[in-house]
């Protein structure tokens, strides 16, 4: 109980008193208390739901701009941060998934932010109060940042993790990714690769196709008379469209076999049938991405007002419109932006720096703009970009895309090396 | 009398100054910082560049210049950064110019991946 003193300087009299009243001390005293810099007291705390690379980023630039003088704790259920960007590079294996796993020390060191490894159980947003299995913690702003949840209501036998371990969705890197990888491995040449695809929005638009070009790369090299079958629910290919038809029509052709307007109806586990509205299609090994919504909390706490599935934000300052002391970031904000890492460090730091200045009686930005990049492989090597800068429009008030953003002209392996150099940036950035 | 009246205004001034670069508008401070920082996906935290990807802290401003606009008028052969030099307005390009070659060069850490142990991803 050393650190109590510390503790107390940084909570109000009556905070400390509630506090003391819960087991939220001792989870408090886990964490890094004792980095923080700060000669005087915080102006406030913020709490963040979620490490990964929104929650993250916004804790980090929280502590840099406000020069630490705001408190900041992230509550995350897990010790290390999983990279989805790169993680399809599992599948084609040029990467292992331990590559892209990283702890959290770093970011939490330098920054004198504090880590609480917990799950949260309800939020009572009247009295700021976040309920987790093992206390509670009050805040004068809360960050959610759970990103996504599956969503099996579709395919509602496809929601266990029994059956997950049969039929992955591996669209959260983690354990599936390497199943799937491992499955793929397995998988006799001349056997067919099945993938759906659901409806936009999800995260990572151009993520299953990438996912395609991986698993043919794959195939072409070790399988070669293997097959990628691409059931897509959409019309089209909704993200970076010529180049993936490019790989897909050429470097892959006679391996990948893309089905657009062909969403999933059901699926036969034991024999890994996929039914469509036009046909029915058998593997050996079977990849359904489900439909996504806003990660758990977001929905817990009822924020997800748009379709039931994403959250409604004020874009200069990432507040729910259902209620001003809650910001949403990250891949559970209800957009026309795309659910990319780099646009979820985006909306980390517009929010980072909207929080700052409410907390120290100034305005927000009225006008935010940022830049996004976002790279996919098509195989071990070479990759496509799309770049745009997205800023505010006051009469729409949403973000919108500026005019001169695009696409790579072809895949090349100088992309590549950019995209290596993107992830390790990103990375140092949002993980140091 | 004189010599100390110039003294103290320069004093004033000179503490004007510092109030000025340490405060600026705080609004138009916030816009061009919480924009650059955006770079950092690609040029690192501050601009500095932990990749093949150009470092821009401590970079001349003209240079910066020059490269961005050649960039956003076709001149420069494309890589990326024409997307992003068409979407940026000339001034947020001066602005931007100007803030990175504020910025201290100094050395990004890279963070160790590790093995996986949590029950991630499912």
């Amino acid at each position: 109980m050393a650190n109590n003193t510390l503790l107390d300087t940084h909570i109000d009299i009556q905070r400390r008193r509630l506090l003391q009243a819960t087991a939220c001390a001792t989870t408090l005293l886990s964490a890094n208390v004792g980095m923080a810099k700060a000669s005087k007291p915080p102006i406030g705390r913020v709490v963040i739901i979620g490490g990964g690379y929104a929650g993250t980023t916004a804790a980090k630039y929280i502590r840099m701009w406000s020069l630490g003088n705001i408190e900041t704790i992230v509550i995350e259920q897990s010790s290390q941060f999983v990279s989805c960007p790169l993680s399809n590079l599992v599948l084609g294996g040029s990467k292992t998934i331990h590559d892209l796993t990283f702890g959290y020390d770093l970011v939490s060191k330098h920054h004198g932010i504090q880590w609480v490894k917990d799950h949260v159980i309800g939020v009572d947003t009247k009295a700021k109060r976040i309920r987790m299995a093992r206390g509670e913690l009050f805040y004068d702003r809360l960050i959610v940042a759970p990103g996504i949840d599956v969503n099996y209501e579709k395919t509602p036998n496809l929601a266990s993790a029994e059956v997950q371990a049969i039929i992955p969705h591996a669209w959260k890197a983690g354990w599936q990714t390497v199943n799937l990888r491992k499955q793929l491995e397995a998988m006799p040449d001349g056997g067919v690769f099945v993938m759906t695809v659901p409806r936009a929005p999800y995260r990572c638009p151009p993520g299953p196709y990438e996912r395609a070009c991986q698993v043919a790369s794959y195939f072409k090299v070790h399988k070669p008379r293997s097959k990628v079958i691409v059931l897509d629910a959409n019309p089209e290919i909704t993200s970076k469209k010529g180049l993936f038809n490019q790989s897909f029509t050429h470097t892959y052709a006679g391996i990948v076999d893309y089905r657009p307007n062909n969403e999933i109806v059901s699926v036969d586990i034991s024999s890994k049938t996929v039914t469509t509205e036009f046909e029915q299609v058998k593997a050996d090994v079977l990849n359904v991405i489900p439909a996504q919504s806003a990660g758990k909390i977001a929905q817990m706490m009822a924020l997800n007002n748009i379709d039931q599935r994403w959250c409604e934000v004020d874009f200069l300052t990432y507040t729910s419109v259902l209620d001003s002391h809650v910001h949403v970031i990250g891949d559970s904000v209800s957009a026309g932006l795309p659910k990319s890492a780099h646009m979820a460090t985006s909306h980390a730091r517009v929010c980072a720096a909207a929080i700052v200045a409410l907390m120290s009686g100034d305005q927000p930005d009225p006008l935010p703009v940022f830049a996004n990049t976002c790279y996919s492989f098509v195989d071990d090597k070479q990759a496509i970009h799309v770049a745009n800068v997205y800023r505010y429009d006051p009469s729409k008030k949403i973000m919108v895309s500026a005019e001169g953003g695009g696409v790579s002209i072809a895949a090349s392996a100088q992309e590549g090396q950019y995209a290596f150099a993107w992830a390790n940036n990103i990375w140092s950035d949002v993980l140091t | 009398m004189i010599k100390a009246f110039f003294l103290l205004a320069s004093l004033l001034a000179s503490v004007q100054a510092v109030a000025d670069e340490v405060k600026p508008n705080p609004i138009s401070h916030t816009h061009i910082k919480v924009l650059a920082a955006s770079c950092a996906a690609c040029h690192g935290t501050n601009g500095n560049s932990v990749g093949i990807t150009p470092t821009l802290a401590g970079l001349d401003q003209g240079y910066f210049l020059s490269q961005m606009l050649a960039f956003k008028q076709g001149e420069r052969k494309p890589t990326v950064m024409h997307h992003h030099a068409k979407g940026l307005t000339v001034e947020e390009i001066h602005l931007l110019a100007a803030y990175f070659a504020s910025q201290p060069r100094v050395t990004q850490t890279v963070p160790k991946s590790e093995r996986l142990k949590d029950n991630h991803g499912q």
